[in-house]
C-alpha cells in the first residue's frame, strides 16, 4: 500500500507525461472531495456536523501556527490560545455594537492577525533566554494574563464587556454578500455553515502552503538548527534572537487569523473560550498528529475536534443501547473516553500519528551502529 | 590574499573568572594570517575557555582582542563574531543531529544569504537562485572535507570521524577567515588523523587561518607553524614547535616537574 502510493506520487522520468496527468487527476479528485464535503456531511450526518467541520478547519489553522513555534523552532508554548483571543477580540471590538464600530471583514481580519503578531513578539522578547520547562511556564502565564485582562477590562471603562463577552458580532461579509445567512448561488442553496466552510478552507490551504514553504527554506533550516542545538546555531552565524522572534511572530499571526474567523463565525466571544484547556488542546493536536509535520498536524487537528464530538454521541447512545438507561452523565464520560483515546494513540504511536520523517527516525529507528 | 606577515588575530590581556576560579589570566597572543596556530596545554588549562571567548559563547572579564580591523572586548554575541569571520568546531561534537548532512552545511551559509519570510513563501527568482547556490556550495564543501555520502543522510548516522569532518564543512560554509578547531583529532585512529592533517593543510593553503586545540602532540608538532602553551590559565610558552618542545616550563607543566 505504502509502496503503491510512493510509485503513484513519484514522477517517473521515463513516463513523465502520464505521471503528470495522474498527479493532476489526483489533485482534481481531492479538490472535488473538498468542495463536495459539506454537502455530503450535511446529507449523511446533519447540519451540526458541518459546523464541527468548520471548527476543525479553525483548529487546523491554530495547530499549524503552534507547529511553527513548537514543531519547527522547538519552543514549548503553553499560552498559544492568547493569540487566538487577540485576533478574536480585535474582530469583536471593531465589528460589533460594543463600540458601534463596524469595519469590514477584510480590514479587521488582517488587523487582528497583525495585532496578534505584535503580541507574539511581545511575548517572545522577554523569553528569549529561557528554554524548555521555563519557557513553558512563562508562556503559560502570558496566556492566563491575556484571559484575565479580557475578563476584567469592563471597569473602570468597559472595553471587553468582562465575563459576559461580546455578542452580536457582525457576520463575515464581503460587500453585500454575507456568510451569516443562507445564500443561493447558481441555483444551489448554501447554508451559512457551508459558506464558512469554503472561506475557512481557503485560509487553511493558505496556512498549509505557507507552513510547507517556510519549513523548506533558509528560515526553516535556521529554526530547525536552534531546535537541534542553539549554541551551535549561534556559532554558525544565526541571530538566535531574531529567528526565535520570527517563529513567535509567525505562529501568533496564524493564531490571530484563526481568532478573527472564529469571532465572525460564532458571532460571540467571551474569555471562557480562551482558557488553558484550549492551549493544551491545540498542543495535543500538534504532538498527537506529528510534531513538525504539516500533514500530521492537520490530521491531529481534525481528529481532536471530531473525537470529542463522536464520544459525545457515543457516550449517550451506547449507554441507552446497552443498559436501556443513562447511568453516567454523557458529558463527563465523554472526556474520560477522549482521554483514553489520547493515551492509546500515544502508546500506539509515540512519535505522533504521522510524524515528520526526522522525528520518526529519532523516536523509532534503532540507534545507529556505534563506531 | 593578505601578506604572510599580517596579524589576523591579536589577543591582549584576556581574563576570565568563574566565581573564585581564574580560568584565564592575562592571556595575550597574536596569530598571523595564513598560519596554522596550535594551542596546547594540560586538561583544564583554559584552552576551550579562550575559544569560547573568541567565539562569543563566554564573555571576557577583561582584556580585548583585535580581529581584522575591529576590536572586540570579548562581549559580542556569537553570531556577530561568526559574521566577522571566526568559525569553530566543538570539542564534543555539536552537529544538528536530526538534520541531513547537506542541511547541516547549508545552515553554515545562513549569515551570508538573505532570503527572508517573503522570499521563503513566494520562492521568487532570487530566492530560488540563492537556495540553489547554497545547496551547491554545501555539496562542494562535503566533497572538499571528504564526505562522500547521500546528501539526505542524517548527521547523527555518520561515523565519528565523518561527524568531525562535517563540523569542519559546516564551519567552512560560514566563509571564515579564522577556523578554530577544538580537538578535531580526538578519538580518531592514526589513518583518520593523517587524513585530517592533510585536510587542514589544504584549508590553510586555500587562505584560511587555522587555530587548533589539540592533545595529539605528534599532530600538533608536525602541523603547526607556531604553538602557544597554556597552563592554569596562563600562557607559559609560545614559538615554533622545536622551541616549545624544549622549553623547560612546558616540560614541567606536562610532566609535573
Amino acid at each position: 500500500m505504502r509502496n503503491a502510493l510512493k510509485r503513484f506520487l513519484i514522477i517517473d522520468k521515463r513516463n513523465a507525461p502520464n505521471q503528470k496527468r495522474l498527479a493532476w487527476a489526483a489533485f482534481a479528485v481531492l479538490a472535488i472531495i473538498l468542495l463536495a464535503l459539506p454537502f455530503a456531511i450535511d446529507g449523511l450526518f446533519g447540519r451540526g456536523w458541518v459546523r464541527v467541520l468548520d471548527f476543525a478547519l479553525l483548529y487546523i489553522m491554530l495547530a499549524l501556527g503552534l507547529n511553527i513555534v513548537v514543531g519547527y523552532a522547538g519552543l514549548l508554548d503553553l499560552g498559544y490560545v492568547a493569540f487566538f483571543a487577540v485576533g478574536a477580540y480585535c474582530y469583536a471590538l471593531l465589528g460589533s455594537p460594543q463600540f458601534g464600530i463596524h469595519l469590514p471583514f477584510w480590514i479587521v481580519l488582517p488587523l487582528g492577525a497583525l495585532l496578534a503578531c505584535l503580541f507574539g513578539i511581545l511575548l517572545g522578547a522577554p523569553t528569549l533566554r529561557l528554554r524548555g520547562d521555563y519557557l513553558a511556564i512563562v508562556t503559560l502565564g502570558f496566556g492566563e494574563i491575556i484571559r484575565i485582562f479580557l475578563n476584567n477590562l469592563n471597569a473602570p471603562i468597559n472595553i471587553t464587556n468582562g465575563p459576559q463577552g461580546i455578542s452580536m458580532i457582525d457576520s463575515i461579509h464581503l460587500g453585500e454578500f454575507s456568510l451569516g445567512r443562507t445564500q443561493e448561488i447558481f441555483g444551489i442553496t448554501f447554508p451559512a455553515a457551508h459558506l464558512h466552510y469554503y472561506l475557512f478552507l481557503i485560509f487553511t490551504l493558505l496556512v498549509i502552503f505557507v507552513s510547507l514553504r517556510l519549513q523548506d527554506s533558509r528560515i526553516g533550516r535556521a529554526w530547525a538548527a536552534i531546535r537541534e542545538d542553539e549554541i551551535a546555531a549561534s556559532a554558525m552565524g544565526i541571530n538566535t534572537r531574531n529567528i526565535k522572534l520570527l517563529a513567535f511572530a509567525m505562529g501568533a499571526t496564524f493564531g490571530g487569523l484563526a481568532g478573527g474567523l472564529f469571532a465572525g463565525f460564532q458571532g460571540f466571544v467571551s474569555p471562557e473560550s480562551f482558557g488553558l484547556t484550549e492551549s493544551i488542546m491545540i498542543l495535543c493536536m500538534v504532538v498527537l498528529g506529528g510534531m513538525g509535520n504539516v500533514g500530521g498536524v492537520v490530521l491531529g487537528g481534525i481528529l481532536l475536534v471530531v473525537i470529542p464530538e463522536l464520544t459525545r454521541h457515543l457516550a449517550g447512545t451506547a449507554q441507552q443501547a446497552l443498559l436501556g438507561k443513562t447511568v453516567i452523565d454523557p458529558e463527563s464520560l465523554r472526556m474520560l473516553m477522549f482521554g483514553l483515546a489520547l493515551i492509546l494513540i500515544m502508546l500506539w504511536r509515540p512519535a505522533g500519528l504521522w510524524p515528520s520523517s526526522q522525528r520518526r527516525r529519532e523516536l523509532i529507528a534503532p540507534a545507529p551502529p556505534s563506531v | 590574499m593578505t601578506s604572510p606577515a599580517a596579524t589576523l588575530l591579536k589577543i591582549s590581556g584576556i581574563e576570565k573568572r568563574f566565581g573564585g576560579l581564574t580560568a584565564l589570566s592575562d592571556v595575550s597572543l597574536h596569530i598571523q594570517a595564513g598560519e596554522i596556530y596550535g594551542l596546547i596545554g594540560p586538561n583544564g588549562a583554559g584552552k576551550t575557555t579562550l575559544f569560547n571567548i573568541l567565539t562569543g559563547l563566554y564573555q571576557a572579564d577583561g582584556g580585548k582582542f583585535l580581529f581584522g580591523d575591529i576590536e572586540y572586548a570579548g562581549r559580542s554575541k556569537p553570531h556577530i563574531l561568526a559574521k566577522a569571520g571566526i568559525a569553530r568546531t566543538f570539542q564534543n561534537i555539536r552537529l544538528f543531529s536530526n538534520m541531513t548532512i547537506l542541511e547541516n552545511v547549508m545552515v553554515g551559509c545562513h549569515h551570508h544569504s538573505h532570503t527572508g519570510i517573503w522570499g521563503a513563501i513566494t520562492r521568487h527568482k532570487n530566492a530560488r537562485n540563492e537556495e540553489q547556490q547554497i545547496a551547491h556550495r554545501a555539496a562542494e564543501l562535503l566533497i572538499y572535507v571528504g564526505i562522500n555520502r547521500a546528501h539526505h543522510m542524517l548527521a547523527k548516522n555518520l561515523s565519528y570521524g565523518e561527524q568531525r569532518r562535517l563540523e569542519i564543512a559546516r564551519a567552512l560554509a560560514t566563509n571564515p577567515k579564522l577556523l578554530a578547531l577544538d580537538e578535531p583529532a580526538a578519538g580518531m585512529n592514526a589513518t583518520e588523523t593523517d587524513s585530517l592533517k592533510t585536510l587542514l593543510q589544504t584549508i590553510r593553503n586555500h587562505g584560511v587561518t587555522v587555530l587548533l586545540i589539540e592533545h595529539d602532540v605528534k599532530l600538533v608538532m608536525g602541523l603547526c607553524d607556531r604553538i602557544a602553551v597554556l597552563d592554569y590559565g596562563k600562557k607559559i610558552a609560545e614559538g615554533v614547535p622545536s622551541e616549545v618542545r624544549n622549553n623547560p616550563a612546558v616540560i614541567a607543566a606536562y610532566l609535573g616537574g
